[in-house]
């Protein structure tokens, strides 16, 4: 299979053509997270700052806050058209005509991945711009902002390559734009919003073990220049397990007989 | 040698065995066409020998290479050409084009050269640029097919080409499936349009209930049916009225003032059947001499399996 690279590289613009072609979901995974950014900043921001207990508290602090947690929503809502557009693909015979072609079968998934990596930087730069047009002051140095790009685009391709598998193993389109509703859930479940000191013993037990915690203590740490501790490295592990497993699991979808 | 090779073919799906065992071989450069009812098991074949799906029991080759072992070196040979369109709508004729020229790692000026020509000789030079979302139904089986064309296919599938088209596009199908022969290439192609594997096919192979039921050329399965029929046209519906109470077997065709009488098209048995109308004084129009069709071949065929 020497054709991987030249393979996916085609799919990889046929994917980005699509968009441009069909621009209205892209436009939609852009705004979602900048909404939610300027619902969460001002119309809770000013009463949630107040309790998360920082040295000035209110909207200010709590932009510093949450800004880390929409980045990560921007992912979380950029993956569900991951597995639309990957479900859509699924039904049309064009599929059909890939695979019996004699091409690296695994092109037309990561030429989809690739093309939705692309749309989820763009959601996540969309943020960032506007978290730092309405005041938010990221503290990182050179070596921070590094590992903080690693750390997004490693936590993005992941995700992305997990929503592909559940936009594979769909039946329908429908089926699969309720199927990443839980991923954009998960935040809350969390330390995103609110610190998870305030929340019931089982639910706090949850929120400290799931993976988008370290995740976002990571983040904020290398933003703001609070405290990490290990949280960077589970972060990582989380991130390998996630994108491997979803990398295994599509393959095995994508290879089992075509059924539609 | 043989471009395409199947000894027993088995596939079911969950309790429904949809082949039952399917043998054929199929000529290099020739057209062989798997004939058969919405159901007899053509596209499951289609997809078998196409690497889409496997068999269950049986073993097939294409071009000289197992579809089961080496299914990769099968793909490199075949093109498909499916009952259900496989162009991106999203993209322009041109680009879909261009998407197979780059799949089949064809160099720039190659692609570019090939997909120029392709569009000139598929007549969509004038739409290359349109969405394929806006093509007609004869346009995007056109386009389809000059996808399937892209990497010089020693085989070609197509699954039901013309299902769904105006006849003027059906003719022009027909057309293009020609000239495609006359360079060589094979083509396996099912249909559940009797004329359609009298027009293109080399070989026919009726496929019913999972099995194939005849197998030869068109010729040779119309031999299967003795005799044929004749044809009497009136101008009176009051004289069709009265041949039909004098001669036996007859039956109505149709809507026309016609009467469909078997007769296997003898001097004697003509003049017969003639005198016995004149005897009775019944004028006829005009009379046509028939030797049957695939149309009757594959009624016979298929209602013969269907009988207990």
């Amino acid at each position: 299979m020497t054709y991987v690279l030249t393979d996916s590289a085609t799919m990889v613009r046929r994917n980005l053509k699509r968009m441009i072609r069909y621009p209205s979901m892209t436009f939609q995974l852009l705004i979602m997270p900048v909404v939610f950014l300027l619902l969460f900043v001002y119309v809770f921001g000013g009463t949630l700052g107040a309790g998360i207990g920082g040295p000035t508290g209110g909207r200010a602090e709590y932009l510093n806050y949450v800004t880390p947690t929409i980045i990560l929503m921007a992912i979380t809502a950029a993956v569900q058209g991951t597995s639309i557009s990957i479900a859509m693909d699924m039904t049309e015979g064009i599929v059909d005509r890939f695979r019996t072609m004699a091409i690296a079968r695994v092109s037309v998934l990561t030429g989809h991945v690739i093309g939705s990596l692309v749309q989820t930087v763009l959601a996540m730069t969309s943020v960032f711009g506007v978290a730092v047009a309405i005041g938010f002051r990221p503290q990182a140095s050179f070596a921070e902002w590094l590992a903080l790009v690693g750390l997004l685009v490693g936590m993005a391709f992941a995700l992305i390559w997990f929503s592909a598998a559940l936009g594979l193993a769909s039946k329908t389109v429908e089926g699969s734009s309720n199927i990443g509703l839980p991923l954009i859930l998960l935040p809350f479940f969390g330390n995103g919003f609110v610190p998870t000191d305030s929340m019931p013993t089982a639910l706090r037990w949850f929120a400290e073990y799931q993976p988008f915690t370290p995740f976002i203590d990571a983040l904020r740490g290398l933003l703001m220049g609070t405290p990490i501790g290990n949280s960077g490295y589970i972060a990582f592990g989380w991130c390998v397990v996630i994108g491997l497993g979803g990398y295994l699991w599509s393959k095995k979808l994508f290879n089992r007989e075509s059924t539609r | 040698m043989n471009a395409i090779k199947a000894t027993g073919l088995r596939r079911s799906y969950g309790d429904h065995e949809v082949l039952k065992g399917v043998d054929l071989n199929v000529q290099r450069g020739t057209v062989f066409s798997l004939l058969g009812a919405n159901g007899a098991g053509k596209t499951t074949m289609v997809k078998i020998l196409s690497t889409l799906i496997r068999a269950d029991a049986g073993s097939a080759s294409v071009a000289g290479h197992d579809v089961a072992s080496d299914p990769n070196a099968v793909r490199a040979a075949i093109g498909v050409t499916g009952q259900f369109s496989a162009v991106d709508n999203l993209m322009t004729g041109r680009e879909n084009l261009k998407l197979m020229a780059d799949l089949h790692h064809l160099g720039r000026a190659e692609g570019k050269l090939k997909v120029e020509r392709l569009l000139e000789q598929f007549d969509i030079a004038d739409a290359a640029d349109k969405s394929a979302s806006t093509y007609s139904g004869g346009m995007r089986r056109r386009l389809d097919l000059a996808m399937t064309l892209v990497g010089t296919p020693q085989v070609i599938f197509l699954d039901e080409p013309t299902t769904g088209l105006d006849p003027r596009s059906r003719r022009a199908m027909w057309e293009i499936v020609r000239r495609l022969v006359a360079d060589g290439i094979t083509i396996f192609l099912t249909t559940q349009y009797l004329d359609e594997a009298d027009e293109l096919a080399d070989r026919i192979a009726v496929l019913n209930n999972g099995k194939i039921v005849a197998e030869g050329t068109a010729d040779e399965l119309k031999r299967l049916i003795h005799g044929g029929h004749v044809l009497l046209q009136f101008n009176d519906p009051r004289h069709l009225e009265a041949a039909a109470r004098v001669v036996r077997n007859a039956s109505r065709d149709g809507e026309a003032l016609a009467l469909r009488v078997p007769n296997d098209g003898s001097v004697s048995s003509l003049k017969a059947l003639l005198d016995q109308l004149d005897e009775h004084s019944v004028p006829v129009d005009s009379l046509s001499t028939h030797t049957p069709d695939l149309d009757d071949v594959f009624l016979a065929l298929t209602e013969k399996v269907h009988q207990p």
